[in-house]
């Protein structure tokens, strides 16, 4: 069984990003980049099926600039087999991302794709369910637990009130929640054997896709600042100023 | 213009996420069609025609919409779209939106908008990135427009007042491609966390199981939901449903308190947009005070109880 595991080079989740002055977008100039956190999980989960001897292989796929390569690099350190970038300096879209990857899965062939709910720079949530739909197959979204069976997934989901199990046939898109599975740190020699993994740098015109962006951002703003509040000092002063000032309860 | 919204419901009832994306296709401006996909849901549809400023609902009942699977319900969507001749598709911005939503995109070949938080114009609209630490402004160059809707930066439109027509609608079928095995769903006689007026939050702070049970006593007393830090969750506190923030839930009640809540950049994400936000934390330097209105500095094994008891 061979997995394909999307990855997305993203701000790292500890860096406060700021909004540039001319409010085009964010800085990303000298601000420290890694694999989007879901990505990461879902690296960490086809490592697993691997190592219980369920899946054979491991291709992770980025789609971006040529700084991907760390990203694919870190991949292979946590355990994928052989990376593809699908390199371009230009932004590209959820949808347009889902038709590359549909591109690469008809080549590859994989029997699962997992990859992350969202990347945490766009927050956009759509590309593993537009695959799924671009590609016929089934899909098992936000997963907290992944059990493969002969033939099919059983898959099961966080909701908004609560868990999901749903079984999906495979082939199959399972996009990876945050509590499916706490990601290995890479030890330095896998990092080292990652170094020599195999590589392939691809552009989005070898899978046959032309980048048309659809969106334009008009502008990119802070959100709007809090007034800064007051500290009280006991119980009986913040069910006073609740009740007589806040007038909230 | 001709939007169409899909409705989350439990088959009885509409869910109040729909009454805000209702209020945001309000916004846009239009005949707003309610589109409702479920399994014996007339009850709901029933109570889609109530809603004020619906012109239709289209009721589809079939057992292949019993559980809100993407791919039975996405087909239905993307050629009720096409036949009715939408310009705007919306759904709300909940674990169910944005499931099968993408889905109708790829279907129709539209790059989707997730989690409007505002309406600029019927091709322009806000939405929140980096977790909420920017905001953009985008224009959509696509014929239709699809988008998630953030049910709560949205006042819900009014659940009555309407008098939509309902007329049922055909053509839903099953994929085959999945199929529901079973599900565990939170049961609480506690408001719902994401439309609460007032939620009580507990951080690592509070540091077990059994002593959540302080924030679940505060929130009882003031008639609220219980929320929890991401630290919380996964010390294995409370269940993860209950998670506020960029990767939990989103919430703006008129009084959300943290308690034993630092207020790390991805809780903030979650609730900076409540009305007023109350902190108690020992920890004066804790930033979560930088965007509270009311900071108590105290234990919150003294503070949270003493609330309780004096409100």
């Amino acid at each position: 069984m061979k997995i394909l595991v999307p990855v997305k080079r993203v701000i790292d989740y500890n860096v406060k990003v700021r909004v540039k002055s001319d409010n085009t977008g964010v800085e990303t100039q000298n601000v420290k980049m890694s694999m989007n956190p879901f990505d990461e999980i879902a690296i960490e989960e086809a490592v697993r099926l691997k190592e219980a001897g369920k899946a054979t292989e491991i291709i992770a796929v980025s789609v971006g600039p040529s700084q991907c390569q760390e990203t694919l690099r870190t991949a292979m350190a946590i355990g994928a087999d052989s990376g593809i970038l699908i390199e371009t300096d230009e932004t590209v879209e959820p949808l347009n991302v889902a038709k590359l990857l549909k591109a690469v899965v008809d080549e590859q062939s994989p029997d699962i794709v997992i990859m992350g709910k969202q990347a945490i720079d766009d927050d956009s949530n759509q590309t593993g369910q537009m695959l799924s739909t671009l590609l016929g197959w089934g899909q098992a979204t936000f997963a907290s637990k992944v059990e493969l069976e002969d033939g099919s997934a059983k898959v099961t989901r966080e909701l908004d009130g609560g868990l999901e199990t749903l079984s999906i046939k495979t082939p199959c898109i399972i996009t990876t929640d945050l509590r499916l599975n706490e990601p290995r740190y890479a030890s330095l020699p896998n990092i080292m054997k990652a170094k020599k993994k195999p590589m392939e740098t691809k552009s989005p015109s070898d899978y046959g896709v032309e980048i048309s962006n659809r969106l334009e951002i008009l502008k990119v703003e802070e959100p709007a600042a809090r007034a800064g509040g007051i500290t009280v000092p006991d119980v009986d002063t913040l069910i006073d100023k609740l009740k007589n000032e806040a007038k909230v309860i | 213009m001709s939007i169409l919204v899909i409705a989350e419901h439990d088959n009885q009832s509409i869910k109040d996420a729909t009454l805000s994306t209702i209020a945001a296709a309000k916004e846009i401006g239009g005949d707003i069609t309610v589109l409702v996909a479920g399994q014996g849901c007339d009850g709901a549809a029933q109570a889609a025609s109530q809603i004020e400023g619906v012109s239709t609902v289209l009721k589809a009942d079939d057992a292949s919409l019993s559980h809100n699977l993407a791919e039975n319900l996405a087909p239905l969507v993307a050629d009720t779209v096409k036949s009715k001749g939408c310009e705007h598709v919306l759904a709300p911005g909940s674990t169910f939106g944005k499931g099968f939503l993408p889905c109708v995109s790829a279907l129709l070949d539209v790059q989707q908008l997730t989690d409007i938080i505002g309406v600029e114009g019927a091709d322009t609209f806000k939405r929140p990135i980096y977790g909420g630490q920017a905001i953009a402004t985008v224009k959509t160059s696509d014929a239709i427009k699809v988008m998630t809707v953030r049910a709560t930066a949205f006042d819900k439109v009014a659940a009555s007042g309407g008098s939509a027509s309902v007329e049922d609608l055909g053509g839903a079928s099953n994929s085959g491609l999945s199929s529901f095995v079973g599900q565990e769903l939170s049961v609480s006689e506690r408001p719902e966390l994401t439309s609460a007026g007032v939620v009580v939050s507990g951080g690592r702070g509070v540091g077990s199981s059994d002593d959540f049970k302080i924030i679940e006593a505060l929130a009882d007393k003031l008639g609220a939901a219980v929320g929890a830090s991401r630290a919380a969750v996964d010390s294995g506190y409370i269940s993860n449903d209950h998670q506020v923030g960029q990767t939990g839930k989103v919430v703006a009640p008129e009084l959300y308190i943290a308690v034993g809540i630092s207020g790390a950049i991805q809780h903030l994400a979650g609730m900076k947009d409540s009305k007023i936000i109350v902190a108690i934390n020992k920890d004066e330097e804790a930033p979560i005070f930088q965007v509270a209105d009311y900071g108590l500095v105290a234990d919150l094994f003294d503070a949270a109880p003493a609330l309780t008891e004096k409100l």
